[in-house]
């Protein structure tokens, strides 16, 4: 297999710490050597890097490839084009698919499908539940063996506590990862848009935050019977944070991401009826933004994740409330984190951290970090590299996002996955 | 962020919204509407001002009383006139939104008068005429979902200036299910813009969106307290549907706690003047004493509709 050498970029290891100007050398998919060459090393391919920094492939927790259920307009090919475009090296995707990914058939087809397709690797999240009805439990134990990382309800209602109680005992005895968005869906019921002054000025159906809270709650109450290992994803509120933060120094085994655009948008960029601003959950205030980003900077978020959602654009073009909602952002996910940090002056190891060794730890993958004799996922990123996000410079089939027209910084260079250059510019 | 319904020289080509209409142009159009109040009493009802227009009633969710209005000030404003009722028609084949508006707009429509259940739709199809080159069709929003209905607003303030001359001294107390009436935030948006120095909103917490105060309310929840020394009161519409349920346990004991009875007006002003802006609930939200009373405006209101809706349509398609 091709042996490659990165030469002189500034390589940077969140999950060690390592940082520094140096040598990359990988060989059969793996990072053999940092640092000096060694002795028996010829490279076939020499990257030059000088300018640029090497990190560890992006682990997105959570995006939408539209397959099973989009085969016709050949969405994986485009999406996990995109994916490796964006940095992605390891990609969660969400079991909301048509149909759902409850069963080992399904879940082997779409590994197959994207194993012959030169993207990022591909780890589904099994549905929790059959159909996500919220109802039977899936063969989680079978699921697992034919490559499901997690068990997760996606954005589909789990309302009967009891069903929600069982799934975290039967995921707790295998000691899988259950992934859930909290909700009470009958606070959320019609609601389209954070209640606040934007949907009561708009005349739209609010959605409360004390829907997420209540969710929540229920939750991690849920986690303390069974202890189960739980991952609170997408959260939108400030009091939801403030409740993971004392979860987690209560010793819960939980973890929690957000989606990447919550961390810049609020309830006022809907403006006059942005319909790319119709996400789920929605746009919260800017004292949610401001908690949001103070969470990220302590700690207490462990992840950040794309929410990818590629959408059409008729589905889009419809009245705010009937606007099928969604951003298509794996392409974003990197120069969207790097533009928080450096508004937040964050250091960029601690940044990278959120979107790598943090994330995957977070779902327990193996991925997500630099060392000798680990899987040579890595990027080349240029981080002060501005550029426009137009909808024709998107490889993603879905160009809803409400960041057209933004000037962001980072560019994904090179994208490798196993030692092999996937994406390159 | 640019507001559609003005273009690059500030002129309303679109009326979508009360919200962010600069003053001059709410007062231009009431002052338009004086005009157009003698209209309906000539011998001849008719002005020559769009005489070889086509109007398009767009009406995506049934209406008679706005959608007849709108008829009649088009028609005045010698119009041709073209009624959908959409709703039965192309939706329930599956066309889309703009996809209608793009056929209707190939029939040479010069106005589009829109009607629909979903807030924001206007806006919608104001944006997609604007991208598709057809900027020359122009869009009056006749009511959409809970958010706006403002020739109502407009309307409503023509009848409150005609009846107390100016907003400056007035207090104005909007009663009823203000969370899901368009006309109530029309009605706040314009009064705040016309410099009216208490506007009040009084109802249930059910029936209040959250967050109201932050369109310059001051909120309440009983009507002696809401009503004491108002010199306008606005009755909303209850629909039948929110009667019974979560919202609200019954219409009986709404009215007993916010219908507008003799004994309630008695807290305003003794001039005050008394609003609806139809299809009334007698007995839910407004006591027939009211409403037939010497306070009440609501037939004239109608009227002057008629004549602001002209206004409307010959502001905005550019006279």
């Amino acid at each position: 297999m091709n042996k490659i050498l990165i030469q002189g970029g500034r390589v940077i290891d969140p999950a060690s710490g390592f940082d520094a100007v140096t040598d990359v050398h990988i060989a059969d998919g793996k990072i053999t050597h940092i640092g000096v060459k060694p002795g028996d090393f010829s490279a076939e391919t020499t990257i030059d890097a000088k300018g640029l920094i090497v990190a560890p492939g992006v682990v997105d927790l959570c995006a939408r490839l539209r397959e099973p259920g989009q085969e016709f307009k050949n969405a994986l090919a485009s999406e996990m084009h995109a994916a490796v475009a964006g940095g992605i090296t390891s990609l969660v995707c969400s079991p909301d698919t048509d149909p759902v990914l409850d069963e080992p058939g399904l879940v082997e087809m779409l590994r197959f499908r994207a194993k012959n397709l030169r993207g990022p690797r591909v780890f589904p999240a099994g549905a929790l539940t059959v159909d996500l009805k919220g109802e039977k439990l899936t063969e989680m134990a079978e699921l697992r063996e034919h490559g499901c990382i997690a068990f997760s309800q996606a954005d589909a209602p789990l309302d009967d506590t009891q069903v929600m109680l069982r799934a975290m005992q039967y995921a707790a005895t295998h000691g899988f990862t259950v992934v859930l968005r909290p909700d009470d869906t009958w606070l959320a019921r019609d609601g389209v848009a954070h209640e606040g002054q934007v949907a009561a000025r708009l005349g739209l159906a609010p959605i409360p935050p004390a829907a997420e809270i209540i969710g929540l709650l229920r939750i991690l109450e849920l986690v303390r019977v069974t202890q189960a290992r739980v991952h609170l994803a997408r959260l939108s509120t400030a009091r939801s944070l403030d409740l993971i933060r004392a979860a987690k120094a209560d010793g819960l085994p939980v973890s929690c991401d957000v989606a990447v655009h919550h961390i810049h948008l609020t309830e006022l960029d809907i403006g006059f009826f942005n319909s790319q601003c119709r996400v789920v959950p929605p746009f919260r205030d800017g004292r949610d933004r401001a908690a949001i980003r103070a969470a990220l900077a302590d700690g207490t978020i462990d992840a950040i994740c794309s929410d990818h959602a590629p959408v059409d654009e008729d589905e889009k073009a419809l009245p705010f409330g009937e606007a099928v909602p969604g951003v298509t952002a794996v392409e974003l996910l990197v120069p969207l984190t790097l533009k928080w940090a450096q508004e937040e002056k964050i250091e960029l190891k601690r940044a990278l951290a959120l979107i790598t060794s943090s994330a995957a730890r977070a779902l327990g993958l193996a991925y997500g970090h630099i060392t000798t004799g680990g899987p040579a996922d890595l990027i080349l990123l240029a981080p002060e590299e501005f550029w426009k996000v137009q909808a024709s410079s998107l490889l993603s089939q879905g160009k809803n996002t409400p960041f057209i027209g933004y000037e962001l910084p980072g560019r994904v260079r090179q994208t490798l996955v196993a030692g092999v250059v996937v994406h390159s510019v | 962020m640019k507001n559609p319904q003005l273009n690059s020289n500030g002129e309303l080509t679109h009326l979508l919204s009360i919200e962010g209409l600069p003053k001059s142009i709410i007062e231009h159009i009431l002052t338009t509407a004086d005009a157009f109040a003698s209209v309906g009493d000539r011998e001849v009802k008719k002005v020559p001002l769009l005489r070889g227009k086509s109007v398009f009633n767009l009406f995506f969710e049934n209406s008679t009383r706005t959608r007849t209005t709108f008829e009649i000030a088009a028609k005045r404003l010698s119009a041709d006139v073209i009624n959908l009722n959409i709703n039965a028609s192309s939706t329930s084949k599956g066309e889309s939104l703009l996809d209608t508006v793009d056929n209707l707009a190939a029939m040479q429509a010069d106005m589009f008068v829109v009607r629909h259940a979903q807030s924001g739709a206007p806006y919608l199809i104001a944006e997609h005429l604007i991208r598709t080159n057809a900027q020359h069709i122009h869009v009056v929003n006749a009511g959409d979902g809970r958010h706006a209905h403002p020739t109502q607003g407009l309307l409503d303030m023509y009848t409150i200036r005609h009846y107390k001359k100016d907003f400056t001294g007035l207090t104005v107390a909007i009663v009823g299910d203000i969370l899901h009436s368009r006309v109530a935030r029309s009605d706040i948006h314009a009064l705040t813009t016309l410099g009216c120095p208490e506007v009040r909103v009084i109802g249930p917490r059910t029936l209040l969106p959250s967050h109201v105060e932050q369109m310059g309310v001051k909120v309440f929840h009983d009507m002696a307290e809401g009503l004491k020394g108002v010199d306008v009161v606005i009755m909303l519409r209850l629909q039948n549907e929110r009667m019974n349920g979560a919202l609200l346990p019954s219409a009986q004991e709404f009215f007993k706690s916010y219908g507008l009875t003799p004994e309630k007006l008695a807290h305003a002003k003794p001039d005050a003047i008394v609003m609806h802006p139809g299809p009334m609930n007698r007995g839910v939200e407004i006591d027939s004493a009211v409403a037939d009373g010497k306070q009440a405006v609501i037939l004239p209101q109608v009227t002057f509709g008629i004549a602001v809706r002209m206004a409307v349509m010959s502001i905005v398609a550019g006279n």
